[in-house]
């Protein structure tokens, strides 16, 4: 079910049925009476109003893979057991992580995030330890002297072998009982498999794993429970595609500048949303952030289905160290996430750095730049600290341009007569004026025989 | 008991209403000395906001800030823009000694969303000078301004027109410019401290500005890129009429 909807609420009875009969359902439908294993038609009778899915394989399989992906951010070494258990192999990460109880919170509040709810053991051999997750979880042995105690105690049904009706029938309930029998026997009459499994679990025997390789693309999605058109509805939902990403790029040692929602609707084209940042970035806290920006000012034609998170482009971004003196420091050089945060909200192109131009043309020798980018250093006469967007037309009177009263030049002409080339060409006569409420301003006549005064900046 | 008073007068814990409030952290110099006695702690205040009311555009209310915002940027801190009237020119803020890959221009179009960029850029420790022009602000969003504005460490300058002198301000410093006899006259109503009752005076924009632009003489001072037409123009053909001062 999580495969799904990654455990977000549901406003009706949900269940997922196989083959007519129920496989799970929530507390809902728990609620209404219905149960695992009743077929489908008792289900609706009881619950009129039950969303009923079909079990898809290749959705838990992706979810599955999903998690192995976000889960290498604590081992390189992940290895999948079809159809439900992701091995973890940390024996190289628990002086990094310090120790295994916290890599467990770790991963137990990781999963949280992303909308699964897991049973997680640890064990020195990894069929003891999905031994111990099939049996319920929350074992974590460290020890291979108690591996055998604590092995025995566990039922027979762990073993998920045809053999266990057998094995009940004569009596066996626990590994306990099954390892205290008669190898050669056992052999005998159960074959060499079952006692290379349980030689396996102890560690006598090798149990090599093929790890996961990591996919180079980033892609997840979830289907909300209802149609939602609400930002926060959205945005608890895009948090656990945003949880898993995190994982994702920490273990790819890695981050992104790109990150691209697609917001699935249904009946009319997926709403895309792209968010982009100014360096590479990985926390799944700033991503939200930027996405609660993005949202408000995203007009959404119909109420959303399903959200999609896809990442194309990654690239190496290091692990950030842990600082004794961390926060004030690291805060000042996090400029790219203040800008970041206000092209969210504000738009990429109303949120600019500035840059110079060798070119005479006034409007041209300033020019929108990336904030933070160097720039060049260049030598101009005195020019005005405000430049109108576009010259503003001065009426003349008795030949002398006005402004409120008529304006007093005070130095110039300073010619400029440029950009013949690219048909943006000026030809001017500067002049620094001053206007009868003392204001200095930058006023230009054309090179024309009309000679039309402008005024062009002003003076701070 | 003149001992005693000398004594008193040592005491850091004693503050006389005459005297400029004490401030624990130092400010940012102007650059204008005389302004920088007037002010508590000798500079624009970080941490709070600053109302600046020019009498109109152009005043001089960039100048009496460039040798503040130089400094700042040239600590590697940014400097934003908040929705500014007009572009800001970057050959000035060059030839004013700020560095220009510490700018940040915001354009906004709404006072909602000025107000916002400011407060998200004045809880960022990455800038060191906000600058807001905003068309209409009340008091609660000036009070949020100077709650956001204790959060960081930078100089937040709020540009206003003069009529908003008379409503209330959170302001910790509030300064009327005006133009007088030969400068610029600087009325700092509000302060810490005692108010300030004469102007403050600082000298003319237009001397510098003309002493270091050109003559009044055509073609002495010409950025001509030739080209096949400017032949057809004649050169010098400022009337010989303008009234020049």
């Amino acid at each position: 079910m999580e495969a799904f909807q990654r455990g977000l609420p549901s406003p009706e009875p949900c269940a997922v049925a196989e083959r007519q009969h129920l496989l799970v359902c929530d507390a809902k439908a728990a609620a209404r009476g219905l149960r695992a294993g009743m077929p489908v038609t008792a289900a609706l009778a009881l619950a009129p109003g039950l969303r009923l899915r079909e079990r898809d394989a290749a959705a838990e399989t992706e979810a599955l893979l999903g998690i192995a992906a976000w889960a290498m951010q604590c081992t390189p070494n992940v290895a999948l057991a079809f159809p439900d258990l992701v091995l973890l192999e940390v024996s190289g990460s628990l002086k990094l992580f310090g120790g295994l109880v916290k890599i467990e919170v770790r991963l137990r509040q990781g999963l949280a995030a992303m909308g699964y709810g897991a049973r997680l053991a640890a064990a020195p051999t990894p069929r003891a330890a999905s031994w111990f997750a099939r049996a319920g979880g929350q074992r974590l042995i460290a020890d291979a002297a108690l591996l055998e105690r604590e092995l025995s105690a566990l039922p027979l049904s762990v073993l998920e072998s045809k053999d266990e009706e057998t094995l009940s029938s004569i009596g066996i309930r626990s590994i306990g009982e099954l390892l205290a029998l008669p190898r050669d026997g056992l052999a005998r009459r159960f074959g060499q498999r079952l006692l290379d499994t349980l030689d396996q679990a102890l560690g006598r025997l090798p149990d090599p794993r093929g790890f996961c390789v990591l996919p180079e693309k980033f892609y997840a999605a979830i289907e909300l429970p209802a149609e939602a058109t609400q930002a926060e509805a959205l945005l608890f939902a895009a948090k656990r595609l945003l949880a898993q990403l995190e994982g994702f790029l920490a273990a790819r040692a890695a981050g992104t500048r790109q990150v691209l929602f697609s917001l699935t609707h249904r009946a009319a084209p997926a709403t895309r949303i792209e968010l982009g940042m100014v360096t590479a970035c990985r926390e799944a806290t700033h991503f939200a952030l930027l996405l609660r920006e993005r949202l408000p000012q995203t007009a959404l034609p119909v109420p959303v289905r399903a959200i999609g998170l896809e990442v194309q482009a990654i690239e190496p971004l290091a692990h950030s160290n842990q600082n004794l003196f961390a926060d004030a420091l690291r805060e000042e050089g996090n400029w790219p996430r203040l800008i970041e945060r206000l092209r969210a909200r504000l738009g990429a192109a109303a949120v600019h750095g500035m840059g110079l131009r060798a070119d005479h043309r006034p409007e041209r020798a300033s020019v929108p730049a990336e904030p933070g980018a160097k720039q060049l250093a260049l030598d101009f006469e005195p020019r005005p600290f405000w430049l109108l967007e576009r010259p503003q037309g001065l009426e003349e009177n008795a030949s002398v341009p006005c402004r409120d009263g008529p304006l007093k030049l005070l130095a110039g002409p300073e010619r400029i007569e440029s950009g013949w080339w690219d048909g943006a060409d000026v030809a001017r006569d500067y002049f620094i004026a001053r206007a009868a409420n003392e204001a200095l301003l930058w006023v230009y006549r054309e090179r024309s025989p009309a000679g039309a005064w402008y005024l062009h900046g002003i003076f701070s | 008991m003149p001992g005693l008073a000398a004594e008193l007068d040592q005491h850091p814990g004693i503050w006389r209403g005459s005297e400029l409030a004490r401030s624990a952290c130092p400010g940012i110099a102007t650059g204008f000395a005389a302004l920088d006695a007037e002010l508590p702690g000798g500079g624009w205040p970080r941490g709070a906001l600053t109302e600046i009311l020019p009498q109109h555009e152009g005043i001089g209310e960039l100048r009496i800030l460039g040798p503040a915002l130089a400094g700042l940027a040239a600590q590697g801190k940014f400097i934003a823009w908040i929705a500014p009237p007009y572009l800001p020119y970057a050959p000035a803020l060059a030839a004013a000694g700020i560095d220009l890959a510490r700018v940040i221009i915001v354009k906004t179009s709404r006072d909602a969303d000025s107000l916002w960029a400011a407060e998200q850029a004045l809880r960022s420790a990455a800038c060191g000078g906000v600058l807001v022009w905003p068309r209409d602000i009340r008091f609660p969003q000036l009070r949020r301004l100077q709650l956001a504005a204790e959060d960081g460490r930078c100089l937040a300058v709020l540009f206003r027109p003069t009529q908003a002198a008379r409503e209330p301000s959170p302001a910790v410093l509030r300064i009327a410019l005006a133009t007088a006899a030969g400068g610029l006259a600087l009325s700092i109503f509000k302060r810490r401290g005692a108010p300030l009752f004469r102007p403050i005076l600082l000298p003319a924009l237009s001397a510098p500005l003309i002493a270091a632009g050109s003559s009044l003489s055509p073609g002495s001072n010409a950025h001509v890129v030739d080209s096949p037409a400017s032949a057809a123009v004649a050169v010098g053909s400022i009337p010989a009429r303008l009234a020049l001062a």
